[in-house]
């Protein structure tokens, strides 16, 4: 049986369902201090003297430490770096002269109870001094620091615009949301003198490349950092980014001779784990009366917040890169200026830069449609890339790596998209519900996705002599199958049973090198890693069975862990645990033990793409948008497990609707944050959820892997603000004036209201 | 500090009895995870909104989160560590299981027993009256579609 395509259930879930897994804030060790962090409670100032002595004097507080006491400490580094000279925006792991967002770690304390620590904490007192504050960099002129400007551009735009027929220009934005896992941040470190080893756990995402940062900071060799993963509660990109306060637990457990334990509050969590999106772009379209887009001008500006965090400017990077989506415009400029605020730092989040330019691609593209008469899929049509100039050369880079859309056919999968939507009919069905008085409308947003990034990941694959096997891979788990994943393609090379398959990941002492989880890589990278290190276990073990079986390695095939000649399986056999008896040191004149490694390596991306369909009703009276229908087709090249993909789909399509109508991370004036709790920090409900369809399309596999997969992580969230942003311009029947995410209900009925 | 006077509480959970120590402001569920040791109920926010740190005190869902250890001496206290009857999995998780009604698994324990305990005061729910119940948590990985279709099959099951 093949398991690779088939929806197999999870491996991974028992202790997940009965309460037994491992997050990091289920563990303890003996003679823990609990770390409890004070904040700025200002979004500017100069950080005067630091009063420490009150907590300091309370029983059961071990340390109290500001600036002064880590001064060796170096900033955090930049994890993914794409210009040099910005080194003086990275964030020190205690405010050192200034505070700069509300939130910003000021002073630890480190005590035996964690309400203590919290009680100890109300009364460390830091002296500030207030600045006026940036809250919104664009309107702020000059007192708004510019780090650098991302630019990409190819074609000749003056020949595109010199005599264009039409020029569209817009104005567009899209608010700050962020990931919001259920689980919040958290760490457990201990030294351990018996191996020297600082041990920490809690990691997540990018366990190795955190190891390395994290040695690095505190002056430890590599070898003396280990890393661990344990259950982790949702990434979706801001978590398992190294913070201070995982340089805090650190640096405490190593002075102090104690384990530090660290859980992050919630409330903690929307002030100082990542932000995200939070864009300004005016675009300018030249535009034939066809509809045919002849180039496109961007000028984008991103409030960061305060600091460039680990992912420095890559939001900005993947933003100007990815925005031109499915069209093969033949010119094309776009500039993003990276702007910092006193307002939480931003980093990654699921689809960073695609969710934000393909709301603003696609509706620009429908204004188009709008401005000109034509149907908007026709203006897409006519503006995609067609499938005999695949692979497609953009002529920029992203990420580091040249822009090549892997394979696909663009028109083609628009066919599939429509016909499922019947789209005449669905059309015509909506404008007979407007005229009898509904604000229904439908919305529709093309997008490419890019997954699999490089430039490496490995995978150790060994059968024990019960003929258990074991997979080890570098990448990390936040949540989204992996185990089965890997087990699949494990168990389909090898020849045994899923049952017999156990992943490990995330541990640093496991595997000398890792990426980890991020930018739908996992099974493009891991995957593949997986299917090259079992095929040479398979192949050592056709060997070795050869022997025993007096057989050619060749002729020989292997069921469910058994080993027999091909054809004849009730023939003589051998079991994988035999062979990998007879693979002992000692017995073997080769390399012992019935074990391989695997290590796949990707200069290119693999680029899916789809279309999000939405289908909204708008309550002018409330502002409400109700989203009747979702509708995500997507191309992923060949899905390993379907459920595991819609799961993957459904739950990103969730988060796309929490940033399109809910999420916003909102500051007054002063730069304090609105929404620092769930109260305020809206996400969906099972009561804002529509059941998302999903037609799945394995039509165009990638060249680039052994697989044929391309990720599927991101794509559900990618254009569900396009979609739903389109939908409500339509239901209110004026094209032009949505122009911002979130559509909050005090915005919708803004638009309403002003509607002709 | 007069609030850290410990007192002594006796907990009814799972079936179980726990003595434990605690300061009267000590919530339940910090007093069910470091002081009885039940890790399986999960705090996602601590004031009540999201519902991971849902258990059933005396049969009904409640966040624990938002009580306090001291209130519960007498009530019977259920945790998803009693879902499960040895190794065969309650309909309810077999049910999230077959339907991969969970990710990362974080919110899971708290749709677990909400659900349980809603099943059980009402075995047949409709659509709406499930949807409405389900949408006192949260959970930030599935989309809820997968765990309606789970709490579905689960009733269907559990009435047999």
């Amino acid at each position: 049986m093949s398991y690779v395509g088939s929806s197999v259930k999870r491996i991974e879930d028992r202790p997940l369902l009965t309460g037994r897994a491992r997050f990091v804030a289920d563990l303890s060790l003996p003679y823990q201090l609990h770390m409890r962090v004070v904040r700025s409670p200002v979004a500017h100032g100069r950080l005067l003297e630091i009063d420490t002595s009150e907590a300091r004097a309370m029983d059961g507080v071990e340390a109290v430490w500001t600036r002064d006491d880590v001064r060796e400490v170096p900033p955090i580094d930049y994890r993914m770096a794409w210009v040099e000279g910005l080194e003086r925006f990275r964030q020190p792991v205690l405010a050192a002269d200034h505070v700069r967002y509300v939130g910003e770690p000021v002073a630890i304390v480190l005590a035996t109870d964690s309400y203590l620590a919290e009680d100890a904490a109300e009364l460390v007192f830091a002296g500030i001094e207030e600045l006026d504050p940036v809250v919104d960099p664009l309107a702020a002129g000059p007192e708004a620091i510019e780090t650098t400007v991302v630019e990409k551009a190819y074609g000749d735009l003056e020949e595109a615009f010199g005599d264009a027929p039409v020029v569209v220009e817009m104005e567009l934005a899209v608010g700050r949301h962020s990931g919001v896992p259920m689980e919040t941040r958290g760490a457990l470190a201990h030294y351990d003198p018996m191996r020297s080893v600082l041990e920490m756990f809690g990691a997540a995402k990018v366990p190795h490349h955190n190891r390395a940062a994290i040695a690095s900071m505190l002056g430890l060799p590599l070898g003396a950092v280990v890393l661990r993963e344990g259950h982790v509660g949702g990434g979706f990109g801001i978590r398992g980014e190294l913070y201070p306060e995982d340089v805090l637990v650190c640096l405490a457990a190593l002075r102090l001779g104690r384990p530090i334990r660290w859980v992050e509050d919630r409330r903690e969590h929307m002030l100082a784990a990542n932000h995200s999106r939070d864009q300004v772009h005016r675009i300018r379209a030249a535009v034939e009366a066809d509809g045919w887009i002849r180039g496109v001008i961007d000028e984008f500006w991103v409030d960061q917040g305060a600091y460039l965090r680990t992912h420095q400017v890559t939001v900005t990077e993947l933003t100007t890169s990815m925005l031109p989506g499915p069209y093969a415009w033949p010119a094309y400029r776009s500039r993003g200026h990276v702007m910092l605020s006193n307002k939480t730092p931003c980093g990654t989040y699921r689809a960073p830069g695609r969710y934000e330019s393909t709301f603003v691609r696609e509706r620009l593209i429908e204004v188009i449609a709008h401005r000109l008469g034509l149907d908007s899929s026709e203006v897409r049509r006519r503006n995609l890339v067609p499938p005999e100039r695949m692979p497609y050369e953009r002529g920029i880079a992203a990420l580091g790596t040249e822009l090549t859309y892997d394979s696909g056919d663009y028109p083609g999968f628009l066919d599939r998209t429509l016909e499922y939507l019947d789209y005449e009919q669905l059309t015509t069905d909506l404008a007979r519900r407007r005229v009898d008085g509904e604000l229904v409308g439908l919305g529709m947003g093309f997008f490419v996705e890019k997954s699999g990034l490089g430039p490496f990941d490995g995978v150790r694959v060994t059968v024990d002599e019960a003929g258990e096997v074991l997979v080890i891979t570098g990448v990390a788990s936040i949540g989204q199958g992996v185990e089965t994943v890997l087990a699949q393609v494990c168990a389909d090379e090898l020849g045994v049973g899923i049952d017999s398959v156990r992943v490990r990941h995330g541990q640093t002492d496991d595997l000398a090198y890792g990426m980890g989880a991020f930018a739908s890589r996992v099974t493009v990278m891991s995957g593949s890693a997986t299917l090259i290190a079992a095929r040479r276990v398979r192949r050592k073990a056709l060997e070795a069975a050869a022997a025993a079986l007096e057989a050619d390695p060749d002729d020989l095939t292997i069921e469910r862990g058994r080993v027999f000649v091909r054809g004849s399986p009730a023939g003589p056999a051998i079991m994988l645990g035999e062979v990998a008896r007879r693979l002992r040191p000692g017995l073997t004149s080769g390399e012992p033990g019935l074990a391989a490694e695997g290590w796949f390596e990707a200069h290119h991306m693999a680029y899916p793409y789809g279309i999000h369909a939405a289908i909204v009703r708008v309550d002018p009276d409330s502002g409400r948008v109700e989203v009747e229908r979702l509708v995500v087709a997507y191309e992923v090249g060949k899905a390993v497990n379907p459920e595991l993909v819609n799961g993957q789909i459904a739950g990103g399509a969730a988060q796309g609707i929490g940033g399109a109508l809910l999420e916003d991370f909102a500051y007054d004036e002063s730069g304090q944050p609105l929404a620092a709790t769930f109260m305020d920090y809206l996400m969906p409900t099972i009561a804002e959820m529509p059941d998302v369809e999903v037609l799945l399309l394995e039509e165009a596999p990638s060249p680039l892997n052994p697989l044929g997969v391309k990720g599927a992580g991101e794509g559900g969230i990618t254009a569900v603000g396009a979609a739903i942003a389109n939908a409500v311009a339509d239901a209110l029947g004026c094209p032009e004036k949505v122009t911002r995410l979130p559509l909050g209900p005090e915005r919708v009925r803004r638009i309403a209201a002003g509607r002709a | 500090m007069s609030e850290r006077t410990k007192v002594e509480v006796t907990l009814a959970v799972n079936g179980r009895s726990y003595r434990v120590r605690v300061e009267p402001r000590r919530t339940l569920a910090d007093t069910l995870r470091d002081d009885c040791g039940l890790t399986g109920t999960h705090l996602g926010c601590e004031h009540g909104v999201c519902g991971a740190c849902t258990i059933l005190a005396d049969g009904q869902p409640v966040r624990a989160c938002l009580m306090f250890a001291v209130q519960c001496e007498g009530m019977e206290l259920r945790t998803v560590e009693d879902l499960a009857d040895g190794d065969r999995l309650h309909p309810i998780q077999q049910a999230f299981w077959e339907n991969h009604g969970l990710q990362c698994g974080f919110c899971t324990p708290g749709f677990l027993m909400l659900s349980a305990g809603y099943l059980e005061q009402n075995p047949d729910p409709d659509e709406d009256e499930l949807r409405a119940v389900l949408s006192s948590n949260l959970c930030r990985c599935t989309g809820y579609q997968n765990i309606l279709k789970s709490v579905r099959q689960a009733a269907e099951v559990m009435r047999g």
